[in-house]
C-alpha cells in the first residue's frame, strides 16, 4: 500500500507595532547604534523597556534617558548551537549568548559567530557585526563576533 | 533623534511532514482513481468521508471501506470576496460543503460552474475531476463541485448533516 508523506507549512506574517521604547531602539539600530534606556537608579537597560524592573515605575522617554551603549561588550553566559536549524541567524555552528554592551547594566540576547565552541568562553570580548542593508530589526545586527 | 520604528514584521512559520495513515492512504489512493472513499462506523453506522481510520463520535476503530458517489448535495456554503494572504483562487468565489450520496458527513470542496449568487441549500452537485492523467494524491484532484440538472433535495434529507 502507499505511504503518502507531505509537506505542510504553517506561516502567519504578523504585523506588530513595537510601542515607543523599542520603536527608538529599532530606529537606532537602523543607523547602526545600540541604544539602551536609564532608569531613575541609574541602571542603563539594553534593550530598553517601558518600565523600570525594579519599580514598575514608567521610564520616561525624553531625549536624555536613552544612553548610546557598545557596540562592544562581554560575554555573560552562552550555549552552543552545534547543528543551526533553518531559522536560526546563522547557517553555521555558532552560540547564542547573553552580552552586556559596554555601558550597559543588562544583558542582550544574540548570536555569537564564534566559528568552534573551544573558542567561546564567558567573559569573552564581542563585538557587533552590522548588515550593510539594516531595515530596524534586531537582525540589522548580523551577530557579535570575538572582539580584542 | 533617530527614526522611530512603529511596526515589524514577524513570521511565525511552523514547517510540518503530514504522514496521511492507513485510511488517508486508501482515500488518497480513490481520488487517484477517480473514487471518493470512506469508512463505516462499526457502532453508529455512520460513513465518514474523508475517512479517519476512527470514529471521534464512538471512539472505535473504522475499517469498513465505503465507497460513496461523487455527487451530492449542498448543505451549507460561503462566497468569499476578500482576498486574503496565500488565497489560491480569485474572488469572488464560493466554498461550501457537499454530502455526498452515501456519507454522514459533509465533504468540503470549491463550488463553481455557476453564478456565485445562484448558489444555494439543497442545491444538487457533482465533482467535476481533473484528467486522470495529471492526477496526484491530493484532494486537488476534485477541481470543484459543480450544479448538475436535478430537482434541489428537501432540507429533511440533509437537516441532520448540517
Amino acid at each position: 500500500m502507499s505511504n503518502f508523506k507531505a509537506a505542510h507549512i504553517l506561516e502567519y506574517p504578523y504585523t506588530r507595532s513595537v510601542g515607543s521604547v523599542q520603536g527608538r531602539f529599532l530606529g537606532a539600530l537602523k543607523e547602526g547604534r545600540i541604544e539602551g534606556i536609564r532608569t531613575p537608579s541609574g541602571r542603563v537597560i539594553v534593550p530598553p523597556t517601558e518600565y523600570d524592573p525594579e519599580t514598575t515605575a514608567t521610564l520616561s522617554q525624553g531625549e536624555g534617558d536613552f544612553v548610546e551603549v557598545g557596540p562592544a561588550g562581554t560575554v555573560k553566559t552562552w550555549t552552543w548551537v552545534a547543528e543551526p536549524g533553518d531559522k536560526q541567524p546563522l547557517a553555521r555552528p555558532f552560540a547564542w549568548a547573553l552580552i552586556v554592551l559596554d555601558g550597559a547594566d543588562t544583558a542582550l540576547l544574540h548570536a555569537v559567530d564564534a566559528g568552534a565552541e573551544a573558542d567561546m568562553a564567558t567573559g569573552m570580548r564581542v563585538r557587533a557585526r552590522w548588515r550593510p542593508e539594516r531595515s530596524g530589526m534586531i537582525t540589522d545586527i548580523e551577530c557579535f563576533e570575538a572582539a580584542d | 533623534m533617530a527614526e522611530t520604528i512603529s511596526e515589524i514584521i514577524t513570521t511565525v512559520r511552523l514547517d510540518y511532514t503530514h504522514t496521511a495513515g492507513r485510511a488517508q492512504n486508501r482515500f488518497l489512493t480513490g481520488l487517484i482513481e477517480g473514487k471518493i472513499r470512506g469508512q463505516r462506523c462499526p457502532s453508529c453506522k455512520k460513513v465518514y468521508v474523508p475517512p479517519r481510520g476512527s470514529c471521534a463520535v464512538c471512539a472505535v476503530a473504522t475499517e469498513e471501506e465505503v465507497e460513496v458517489a461523487d455527487k451530492g448535495t449542498v448543505t451549507t456554503f460561503c462566497i468569499v470576496n476578500l482576498q486574503f494572504h496565500g488565497q489560491a483562487v480569485e474572488v469572488p468565489y464560493v466554498c461550501g460543503s457537499v454530502l455526498l450520496d452515501g456519507a454522514d458527513l459533509p465533504f468540503f470542496g470549491m463550488l463553481a460552474g455557476v453564478e456565485v449568487d445562484k448558489v444555494h441549500m439543497g442545491q444538487r452537485v457533482q465533482a467535476v475531476w481533473v484528467p486522470p492523467e495529471e492526477r496526484k494524491p491530493s484532494f486537488d484532484n476534485i477541481r470543484y463541485f459543480e450544479p448538475i440538472d436535478e430537482p434541489d433535495a428537501p432540507f429533511e434529507s440533509y437537516k441532520d448533516h448540517l
